[in-house]
């Protein structure tokens, strides 16, 4: 018996003219681990949704065709009895817990189920484990972060060890440790208690290497459905927003096939033998590192120009007494672009804030030469009008190109149209001394996130300080100068980007895991120029 | 707002007795308006709040009755034109026509707003040492309608809560600050609650994935016996409620306050007051030591 299995599957949300899916045929096996990619809005939150039977029961609309989950029909089971197969984690982890505290939450499904008290109390404590929250389990849950609310959520979906999963980005807000560390902890679910895995997912260089198949949606249907290495040769061909880094990679160094990860792209490097010793060897840690002071004799002969935006020895701590920043100091030249990287908690939210005057330090002090503008992570929080006209003048729609969507509702727009729209909002149509961008591109697709970068090397060109506090490494590398990592609260390495995300695993691009470092190349660009370059030497006579 | 954690044994003993202690004292301050007793809910409610150590909590809910107690006391100080005790005449005031301030009028408007702080402060107390998940739980299986709306509501609080400081932190982000005053916190409600519809629906979907409407029968075989706290608590919060019923049904406590103030304060009265107290605090008293159960 198949785990999932969509029969001809068509379905079309209530009062919209075009249908979400259309004729889905997929099969999903026990211990399969499939990935479902796509850009924005080609159906995959739809597909996820009709899998754990919310489409149609939950939100109506037209269906035909079958989908059966663990064997019941989703047309004779609503989603409380798909619970019982299937384990399902939706995107936004703010509406996915309802209880009051992390151990509740995690018992809930497991007392849905009848469930004795004993059994609860295990299934709490070994989801717990699995998922390192155990230190939350006390915690009420309105006093959790974006990403410790996106792992109770998950521990909630698997705490009945269902024998299929379905996830919706499980990883968007977390950083790429806990990333990295959650795509593991299923590939280990999967691998050891054979549970299924269905899993959308934007950024592909996270999990491609331990899924067995990908799925690719567009426009409602599915146009791809092969293994990852397959996948990516077809992408190259057919939607390269979908090509991974490591398949840029290559194909910018004009070698094939497209690897599905990063051991599979140095295991043909090596065999080529274009992978130099000590990338073999083990990638050294290149000398980023500590924030460096600038001798007084330096400073005396480079001067620098006066800063768009800097702060000294600012700290700030919670009503509670605990510590968000230590004495920091950051500053920011006009039209200087850097990224602020750091795990879930690091500090980074908290001082765009305070950089933007939302919040006072309660040590230091912050000084720009001008306006701070500040686009917060979730962009519709901006959009409190019901026209997009009423949210801003014809002109600045004009120009950052939303003329033709003046008459819509801003909460139909797409994520990319949303973002868009909310930076024109904080611009306010004149320029800042600065602009902070928190997480800009959670939930986007590659073609949105190029069209944000262009916008905001604009900007830079133009003279305004960029700073985007992310999880998003390869942003970092492809539009910033210089790279800040913080971990509680302190600065622990500020240096030019290459040498940041080059030297490190976690908080590395995926071509400098790949290249080990080499050239400090982080873009798929730098690095297949530098691949070409050492087969143009070793082809040479 | 929402319910402790902790060592102390209003917030170890179970929910349901919980309930029934803060019920039975919200019910006391409903039921009387006599002075003494209000009085007596009131230590009452300052004793438990501080044997359950959550103070705080009373403190922050007091400080919001106080305002809404002084506006009941002046509105009926104001408009009331019973009693026979005048202290002053206004005269004719357009639309409300000949206006006196009573003695009577003042005193029982002040009480009013005394009832409403104790009212409140009691509920502070109960929604402290109550966990709304375990209430929930229960209630499922007697009331399965009530206690999905109930789980959404408490859900909803948190999210809307959380909904407005961000649509807020993202108003001050907008260069003109996103309309200022009155209309700001206008465009700040439509927002949250043009979004309010959408978020109960992710939230309701979330306890369908989680199979809350599956209503498989708890399992019977692993009841958990009463504790020390249980009991306790329990007996506390069952003596209020018998003091509660028997007030009632004797007419104790006897409070008059028109045409002219009638407030019988005997020793029935005094001992019905010190019992209260002494109910109220009983319990959390003789619960089990620390660490014991």
């Amino acid at each position: 018996m198949s785990a999932l299995l969509f029969d001809r599957f068509s379905y079309r949300y209530p009062g919209q003219p075009e249908a979400a899916l259309r004729d889905i045929s997929l099969t999903v096996e026990p211990g399969e681990f499939v990935v479902c990619a796509g850009l924005s809005a080609c159906g995959k939150s739809t597909l996820l949704r009709a899998a754990s039977g919310l489409v149609p029961h939950f939100h109506g609309g037209e269906a035909s065709g079958h989908v059966v989950v663990g064997g019941l029909d989703t047309r004779e089971h609503g989603p409380g009895d798909l619970a019982a197969v299937a384990g399902t984690l939706l995107q936004d982890p703010e509406t996915q817990v309802v209880m009051q505290t992390v151990g509740a939450e995690l018992a809930f499904p497991l007392e849905n189920r009848g469930l004795s008290r004993a059994a609860v109390a295990r299934g709490v404590e070994e989801i717990a484990l699995t998922l390192s929250i155990g230190d939350l389990l006390e915690r009420p849950v309105q006093q959790l972060s974006g990403g410790e609310l996106q792992r109770v959520a998950l521990g909630a979906a698997l705490a009945a060890r269902p024998s299929l999963v379905l996830l919706d980005e499980p990883s968007s807000q977390l950083d790429p440790v806990a990333g990295d560390e959650l795509i593991w902890t299923l590939r280990r679910l999967n691998e050891e208690w054979g549970t299924a895995v269905l899993l959308v997912e934007h950024r592909l260089e996270r999990c491609l290497a331990h899924a067995d198949r990908v799925v690719v949606l567009s426009d409602g249907e599915i146009v791809c459905d092969a293994p990852p290495g397959e996948m990516l040769s077809w992408a190259g061909e057919q939607l390269p927003a979908l090509q991974t880094p490591a398949a840029r990679l290559f194909e910018r160094a004009g070698l094939r096939p497209p690897p599905s990860g990063v051991k599979e792209a140095r295991a043909t490097l090596q065999s080529h033998g274009l992978l130099e010793q000590s990338a073999v060897e083990g990638a050294q840690p290149a000398e980023a590192g500590a924030p460096r002071r600038s001798s007084r004799w330096q400073r005396r002969a480079a001067p620098r120009p006066a800063p768009a935006l800097a702060c000294s020895a600012v700290g700030y701590e919670l009503d509670d007494g605990r510590t968000v920043l230590r004495n920091l100091d950051l500053s920011l030249a006009p039209g200087e672009t850097l990224a602020l990287i750091g795990r879930n908690g690091a500090g980074k939210s908290t001082l765009l804030r305070i950089l933007a005057g939302l919040e006072p330090p309660t040590t230091g002090k912050v000084e720009a030469a001008g306006r701070v503008a500040l686009l917060l992570q979730n962009p519709g929080d901006y959009l409190i009008h019901e026209r997009v006209d009423d949210e801003l003048p014809a002109a600045v729609l004009a120009d950052f190109g939303l003329s033709e969507l003046a008459a819509s509702d801003p909460r139909d727009l797409s994520g990319g149209e949303r973002q868009r729209l909310a930076l024109a909002i904080v611009l306010g149509g004149a320029q800042p001394a600065a602009v902070l961008l928190d997480e800009p591109t959670r939930g986007m697709d590659r073609a949105a996130k190029g069209d944000l970068i262009a916008r905001l090397r604009g900007l830079s060109q133009a003279g305004t300080a960029v700073l985007i506090a992310t999880h998003d490494t390869e942003l970092a590398a492809e539009l910033t100068q210089r790279t800040v990592l913080l971990s509680g609260g302190r600065v622990v390495a500020d240096a030019p980007t290459a040498e940041v995300l080059s030297g490190g695993w976690h908080f590395a691009t995926e071509t400098a895991r790949i290249l080990g470092g080499q050239g400090q190349a982080c873009t798929p660009q730098e690095g297949g120029d530098l691949l070409r370059a050492r087969m143009t030497v070793e082809l040479a006579p | 707002m929402s319910s402790l954690a902790g060592d102390k044994v209003l917030l170890r003993a179970r929910s349901s007795v919980c309930a029934l202690y803060g019920f039975a004292l919200v019910a006391l301050a409903l039921a009387f308006t006599h002075p003494l007793i209000l009085a007596a809910v009131a230590l009452a409610t300052v004793v438990a709040a501080r044997l359950a150590g959550c103070q705080r909590q009373l403190l922050i809910a007091t400080r919001f009755a106080l305002p809404l107690a002084l506006m009941l006391a002046v509105i009926n100080a104001l408009l009331i034109r019973d009693g026979v005790t005048v202290l002053w005449r206004f005269g004719e005031v357009p639309l409300f026509g000949q206006l006196d301030l009573t003695g009577e009028a003042l005193v029982y408007g002040l009480l009013l707003g005394l009832r409403v702080v104790v009212i409140i402060a009691a509920s502070s107390l109960l929604i402290a040492i109550v966990d709304p998940d375990d209430v929930l739980r229960r209630m499922r299986r007697s009331a399965f309608r009530s206690a999905l709306t109930a789980v959404l509501a408490t859900r909803m609080i948190g999210i809307l809560t959380l909904d407005a400081r961000r649509f807020d932190q993202a108003r001050r982000c907008r260069p003109d600050g996103g309309g200022s005053g009155r209309l700001g916190q206008l465009l700040l409600v439509r927002a949250v609650a043009a979004g309010a519809l959408d978020r109960a629906v992710d939230v309701a979907a979330t306890l369908e994935l989680r199979g809350y409407a599956t209503r498989v029968a708890p399992s019977r075989g692993d009841r958990v016996p009463y504790t020390r706290d249980d009991r306790a608590v329990l007996a506390s919060g069952a003596g209020l409620a018998a003091l509660l019923a028997i007030g009632i049904a004797t007419g104790l406590a006897l409070f008059e306050p028109y045409p002219r103030l009638t407030i019988v304060t005997g020793s029935a009265e005094l001992l019905f007051a010190a019992l209260i107290v002494l109910v109220a605090a009983a319990g959390p008293l003789i619960g089990a030591p620390r660490g014991r159960r």
